[in-house]
């Protein structure tokens, strides 16, 4: 239980080394193994008033929409009871699953998901190796502060953007036009959009996402390096031997996750990025869900759908942490 | 321990002395590493000088395509017109209210939680704590949050709706719960001896020696506020409470139009340098801000990782 509450502190950054609970803890804690609630709230009702309101907001705005994942299973009425009004069983999940529909958004969804893993996660490694081997503090500072950049806009804007420089006279076919290529209508285009999202997703995402591999970087221990090179290692071989295992329970821990987030991919960019012209490669189900859910107030039937999806989310990130636990003994807690 | 040089430095750690001599080839790499990263700046700020140009220039060279990195047709005009839209200046405002009142109740309810589940003598910690990291992996779903704010809390149209959901960020909390774990022991044991309460100890001793901490997640508290659309585009829906964002969300899709009756045609262009003038607007404070608050943010993600 002690080692719970301390490993949980370090989800970013948790390594093979045993997770130590914080130290200070121990002899008090066996101490106070008898204390009761009661005693302990007697003694200490001031630190437990700092709890109140906080996990009343978790309760309210976090474990009741839970409660109320029960509408996949009950009739919802608008004006009837928030909790549906009789049991219906699996009936909203045989009608996604028989649709057809659903099942290319979903294929949408794992395509671009997985595209955006297989990029958007290496990128900002590499990125950090470069900037690692900068000698001049002052131009490693200067990219850094440029490339944090896009993480601050907001989706609305990147998006915007994204429409400009792809719009019929937007930059990017002027490039084309150089090339001598006709303008091309990218956001009519079903075919242009997954690299479009991946493009836009790499620039706003590459700089921000090397911060933890810098700081990893740091802690790779130097003795490494002179040893390495008294053995005649050069930079490359450097590189490969021991700066890249150094960081891996980092790489570990981002790559469990975005496994995590895998089936989330850029709800809100994708919604404002999408329309019905190419709903067929970029349309992807929480976009889906919005649509049947919200728009056409079809309650039950897209909370069946957002259980799915949470569900399978769930399990990536549980199975992700467990195979990372058994083959490279890094893992989130 | 936040207002240090917040990026490590391995330059300095790494540099060989100088009598050794690189290869041909790491000289080499050395010129390519240099010339990549300057393309990544240059890829990373096209976009925004794009922007700045578009803002400034006349309609007529944008849809003729010929913006790229200066202004062309030179004009103000757009400024006017925007400026011009009540309506804007309403949700411009909207945008400031949402933020500031949401990173306080954003704050008043993350700091206390924290601080408490750094105290060892709290008892049930690992299940306070086990209750906030769930949600991280787990959550309700789009419509369950829907039936539960629009409806059953009748927040729809108010401000709760936009602030109250999102209140407390886990990642946010656990960043606090690491620096306040380590916090020294012996100023609050200090305290207590001196009579001091739970209440004294949090109020006198550890807030304000924690400034910087709180500081950087106010920042992040604000910017996401700020850049915040998707709730106010679900709850609102009287365009006087709209924030900022989603009034650029409206202008852009309505500048795009239907797109199935836009097909062939180039409709996004259509009032190309009002979207971009609106959008210049929106993004001219967080700029203004970046250059100072960048090493907050970025102290703040490393507190949470390297730490803990």
């Amino acid at each position: 239980m002690a080692q719970g509450a301390g490993t949980v502190a370090t989800v970013p950054l948790s390594d093979d080394a045993p997770p130590s609970p914080p130290p200070r803890d121990e002899p008090r804690r066996v101490g106070r193994a008898r204390t009761t609630w009661r005693q302990a709230l007697r003694k200490d009702w001031r630190l437990y008033s700092f709890v109140v309101l906080p996990v009343l907001f978790f309760v309210v705005f976090k474990y009741v929409p839970m409660i109320g994942n029960v509408i996949a299973f009950r009739r919802f009425r608008p004006g009837g009871s928030p909790l549906g009004d009789e049991w219906v069983g699996f009936y909203y999940f045989d009608m996604f699953i028989h649709n057809q529909q659903f099942w290319q958004v979903f294929g949408n969804t794992v395509v671009l998901g997985l595209l955006t893993l297989a990029i958007c996660f290496p990128l900002p490694i590499i990125l950090a190796l470069m900037l690692n081997e900068l000698r001049s503090r002052r131009f490693k500072k200067i990219v850094q502060t440029i490339s944090y950049l896009p993480h601050f806009m907001s989706i609305v804007i990147v998006a915007g953007l994204v429409l400009q420089l792809t719009s019929v006279n937007g930059t990017v076919n002027q490039i084309m036009g150089l090339f001598g290529s006709d303008p091309v209508a990218f956001m009519q285009q079903p075919d242009w959009f997954r690299s479009i999202y991946v493009s836009s997703e790499v620039w706003q995402t590459v700089g921000w996402g090397t911060i933890l591999y810098l700081a990893a970087l740091t802690t790779v221990d130097d003795q490494l390096y002179e040893a390495s090179r008294i053995d005649g290692a050069n930079r490359w071989q450097q590189t490969w031997h021991i700066t890249l295992p150094g960081i891996r329970p980092t790489m570990m821990v981002l790559l469990i996750l975005n496994i995590g987030s895998f089936m989330a991919v850029g709800f809100e960019k994708v919604l404002l990025l999408q329309n019905p012209l190419i709903y067929s490669t970029a349309d992807v189900i929480s976009t889906y869900l919005y649509r049947v859910g919200i728009q056409s107030a079809q309650f039950s039937y897209g909370t069946a759908i957002g259980l799915f999806e949470a569900l399978i989310g769930l399990a990536l990130v549980l199975s992700a942490n467990y195979a990372s636990r058994r083959m490279v003994g890094a893992s989130l807690w | 321990m936040v207002t240090d040089t917040p990026t490590p430095d391995l330059a300095a750690v790494r540099t060989e002395p100088t009598t050794v001599k690189d290869t041909p080839g790491y000289r080499a790499f050395k010129i390519g590493n240099v010339v990549v990263l300057l393309i990544v700046c240059a890829v990373t700020l096209y976009p925004f000088v794009n922007l700045v140009a578009k803002a400034f220039s006349s309609e007529g060279f944008i849809a003729a395509g010929e913006v790229n990195l200066l202004p062309r047709g030179f004009n103000l005009e757009t400024f006017s017109v925007v400026m011009g839209d009540s309506l804007f200046w309403v949700n411009y405002k909207n945008t400031i209210v949402y933020t500031v009142v949401g990173t306080l109740i954003s704050m008043v309810l993350t700091t206390p939680y924290a601080y408490a589940l750094s105290r060892p003598e709290l008892k049930g910690r690992t299940f306070f704590v086990g209750i906030a990291v769930f949600t991280m992996f787990f959550s309700g779903g789009l419509i369950p949050n829907y039936i539960l704010v629009a409806d059953v809390l009748g927040m729809r149209n108010t401000m709760w709706a936009i602030v109250l959901p999102g209140a407390i960020s886990v990642f946010n909390l656990l960043v606090m719960k690491s620096f306040f774990e380590n916090f020294p022991r012996d100023l609050e044991e200090a305290a207590a001896i001196d009579g001091l309460t739970t209440y004294g100890i949090f109020g006198r001793i550890v807030l304000p020696l924690s400034k910087a901490v709180l500081a950087t997640m106010t920042l992040f508290y604000a910017v996401g506020l700020w850049n915040s659309w998707f709730n106010s585009f679900l709850y609102l829906d009287q365009k006087e409470l709209f924030p900022v964002t989603v009034y650029l969300r409206n202008l852009i899709a309505a500048a795009s139009g239907s797109p199935a009756a836009a097909a062939g045609t180039d409709a996004i262009q259509i009032g190309a340098n009002i979207q971009s003038v609106t959008m210049l607007l929106t993004v001219l404070p967080i700029i203004c801000f970046y250059p100072f608050i960048q090493r907050y943010f970025v102290s703040g993600v490393m507190l949470g990782s390297v730490k803990g």
